[in-house]
């Protein structure tokens, strides 16, 4: 019997760990937000109300809860700019993520193919540039893309363009900064995938009259699937959230979602809607979380 | 249905061309493969060396040798996951060197099985048919025979995960014979499987080659496997063909030392030939004395010779006697003490010390229940074997 606690009271502790972790850093920060985006907006320090305070006793907490309200929740739905925010936001997601897909699918397979001991180098070739600042990569992005950068030299001077491009404050210009940026996160779980695909299954295929074409579209993609969708969801979910680039790089006329919330935060200074929408945001990221997992545990059952 | 199997199996699956140019093959005695002064080099290793070998149509051939000996790279040149540096391989007389695997009329069975993971059982099987193109109705007929065939009923739906090892391995079969090869090629097809399982399956193998009428090629490092299912055995060593010959040949005329001691149990004892005649060669050994032994069927390159004598050949008895009989004067007997016992249950092993100092390994086969013959530790013993039981080779 004291035997078996030895070893897992330990084993439980550090089970437990993780779960502090979400719940110190995580849970608690969001009630906060939570309790914020149920609040109305006024002009003071903090600059919401009610405020819950235990010292003023148990009937002012009671009419602090009684006070929240989904006010700014109706907002966020009836005002189209909000919404419009969201679904530019879901946009350019998904349209990154297809195009980090396309670029980074077979950088990734070519990874998976070079001989064994050039693997590790191309790996530390895709991890390099997060060697530096990722501020400082984008602003490297606005040098190379302004007006007379040195796209447009290239360009003119290859004869390419007769006159220099507008990149700058441009979509294009924020797509090249996004998936730039969120190459490695695609290529990474791609390649793991990829790696892991045993040489004799496609030598197998090949026995059994697949082309290499065939075979890749009947066993090497199929198989790679799981790394498709984590470097997808890698990828989807902090683009959709995505501040810096779009503010840095893309035009000013229909902001993303991090830029929206931006503003109502520090512009208008208001934090309840602002709160409101990054909890509205919280949701809408859960849904593809929750179909990534349950097919998980799908392949995972299906294993046994 | 098994019938019509085989029947459908020696002839369908090929062109009209290549069935009528395996007919005339066949007719004009062409083997269904032929290796002509195969060479494959890794760098500066050569894997295979102007390896020779001829195939028969319907042939069950093991390719046997130790690890690294280049058995798989010869059938993975087979496959055609390999291309030859130098030499031919002709599959019904035609060059197949340069095809790729995918239009060879050759179906390889990997050793772990490699079956695709994402795929049902049904959908494995089915795999080389639809690549072959077959209508829709005869794919689905080829598995279900398939699955009857390798008793997979009620398993079609599964995934392999979901399946035993000697399930799997019946897939991999079934979605190699699937496609009805000219030559089904079989890389330690049984390894992955515990022994019980092991012996099942060989039988299993040897009944579907002959229904089916196929040619197997199966490269395996264990002896014994290759002895129960082939009809001949290629041993190679180093990249060469040492010896190719039935199992019975193998083991009781090998053609080398390193054969002798390869395949099955020996005791070797080196000596010089001191003379010869009349089909009887007498050999002067530091271990055992004077050995007569049958004069060799090559001949010897110098009087550096050994004698191969299998433990199973040699007899022990407690007293000084040997039977009597014609050739009683030419047995050789040696005299030694029981140092080792390892009882087996069919057969007892005996480690004998000869009086020279030397080891000679007996096997007794254990043909009464009470232990009335067997031999205790210390005990003094003759041992006694027959001229014609030796094999005299270079050493």
């Amino acid at each position: 019997m004291s035997g078996r606690h030895l070893f897992t009271a330990p084993a439980r502790k550090a089970a437990i760990a993780p779960f502090l972790w979400m719940l110190l850093f995580f849970l608690l920060p969001f009630g906060f937000v939570l309790k914020i985006s149920l609040s109305q907006t006024v002009i003071a320090q903090p600059p919401y109300l009610p405020v819950f305070d235990p010292a003023q006793g148990m009937a002012a907490l009671k009419a602090a809860f009684a006070a929240l309200s989904l006010e700014n929740f109706r907002l966020l739905a009836s005002d189209h700019l909000y919404v419009m925010s969201y679904l530019r936001s879901v946009a350019v997601a998904l349209i990154s993520t297809a195009i980090l897909l396309a670029v980074g699918y077979p950088v990734a397979y070519g990874m998976s193919r070079l001989p064994a001991r050039w693997q590790p180098i191309a790996m530390i070739l895709v991890i390099v540039p997060f060697w530096t600042s990722f501020l400082i990569r984008v602003y490297a992005w606005i040098n190379i893309l302004q007006h007379d950068g040195i796209l447009n030299k290239t360009l003119l001077a290859l004869h390419v363009v007769s006159a220099p491009i507008v990149w700058l404050s441009t979509d294009t210009a924020m797509y090249i900064g996004i998936v730039y940026s969120y190459l490695p996160f695609m290529i990474l779980p791609l390649y793991a995938t990829l790696a892991k695909i045993d040489p004799a299954l496609l030598e197998a295929s090949a026995d059994l009259g697949g082309s290499r074409l065939t075979t890749f579209w009947l066993v090497t993609f199929p198989l790679s699937l799981p790394g498709v969708g984590a470097g997808a969801l890698l990828c989807f979910i902090p683009i959709v959230g995505e501040f810096v680039i779009p503010d840095l790089l893309a035009g000013s006329n229909s902001p993303m979602i991090g830029q929206t919330v931006w503003l109502e935060f520090f512009t208008n200074r208001d934090w309840p809607v602002a709160s409101a929408l990054a909890v509205v945001l919280l949701v809408l990221l859960l849904a593809p979380l929750l179909v990534y997992e349950r097919m998980q545990r799908r392949q995972l059952e299906g294993r046994r | 249905m098994d019938a019509m199997l085989h029947r459908e199996t020696t002839r369908g699956g090929m062109s009209d061309d290549a069935r009528q140019a395996s007919d005339t093959a066949a007719a004009a005695g062409i083997p269904l493969l032929q290796l002509d002064a195969l060479v494959k080099c890794f760098g500066r290793f050569t894997a295979v060396d102007r390896l020779v070998l001829d195939i028969k149509a319907g042939e069950f051939f093991a390719l046997l040798g130790p690890s690294g000996c280049g058995k798989t790279t010869l059938l993975r040149m087979l496959a055609g996951f390999e291309t030859p540096d130098a030499g031919r391989i002709l599959l019904d007389g035609q060059d197949i060197a340069g095809v790729p695997p995918h239009q060879r009329p050759v179906n390889m069975m990997f050793q772990n099985y490699a079956l695709f993971p994402h795929l049902s059982v049904q959908d494995n099987i089915a795999f080389g048919l639809k690549r072959a193109g077959l209508p829709r109705a005869e794919i689905e007929a080829r598995v279900a025979d398939m699955v009857a065939l390798l008793k997979l009923e009620d398993m079609e739906t599964r995934k392999p995960d979901q399946l035993s090892g000697g399930q799997r391995q019946r897939v991999a079969l079934a979605r190699a014979l699937a496609r009805r090869p000219r030559l089904l090629l079989l890389d330690e097809p049984l390894a992955a499987l515990d022994k019980k399982l092991r012996e099942n399956t060989q039988a299993e193998l040897m009944r579907l080659q002959r229904q089916l009428g196929m040619t197997f090629i199966v490269v395996t490092h264990d002896q014994e496997e290759a002895m129960m299912m082939a009809d001949r055995i290629g041993v190679m060593n180093a990249g060469h063909l040492v010896q190719v010959a039935t199992p019975r040949q193998l083991y009781e005329t090998p053609n080398s030392r390193w054969v002798a001691e390869f395949v099955g149990g020996v005791n070797i004892i080196d000596g010089r030939v001191e003379s010869r005649d009349a089909g009887r060669v007498t050999i002067a050994t530091p271990d055992a004395g004077r050995v007569t032994a049958a004069a060799p069927l090559q001949a010897l390159t110098t009087d550096q010779v050994c004698v191969a004598i299998r433990p199973e050949k040699v007899r022990l008895s407690a007293h000084g006697s040997a039977p009597d009989g014609g050739d009683a004067a030419e047995i050789n007997r040696l005299t030694g003490v029981v140092v080792g016992i390892s009882y087996l249950g069919g057969q007892t092993r005996y480690q004998v010390r000869l009086d020279s100092g030397a080891l000679l390994r007996a096997s007794v086969a254990n043909t009464a229940r009470l232990d009335l013959d067997a031999f205790d530790t210390t005990q003094r013993v003759v041992a006694w074997f027959d001229p014609g039981d030796c094999v005299v080779l270079d050493r």
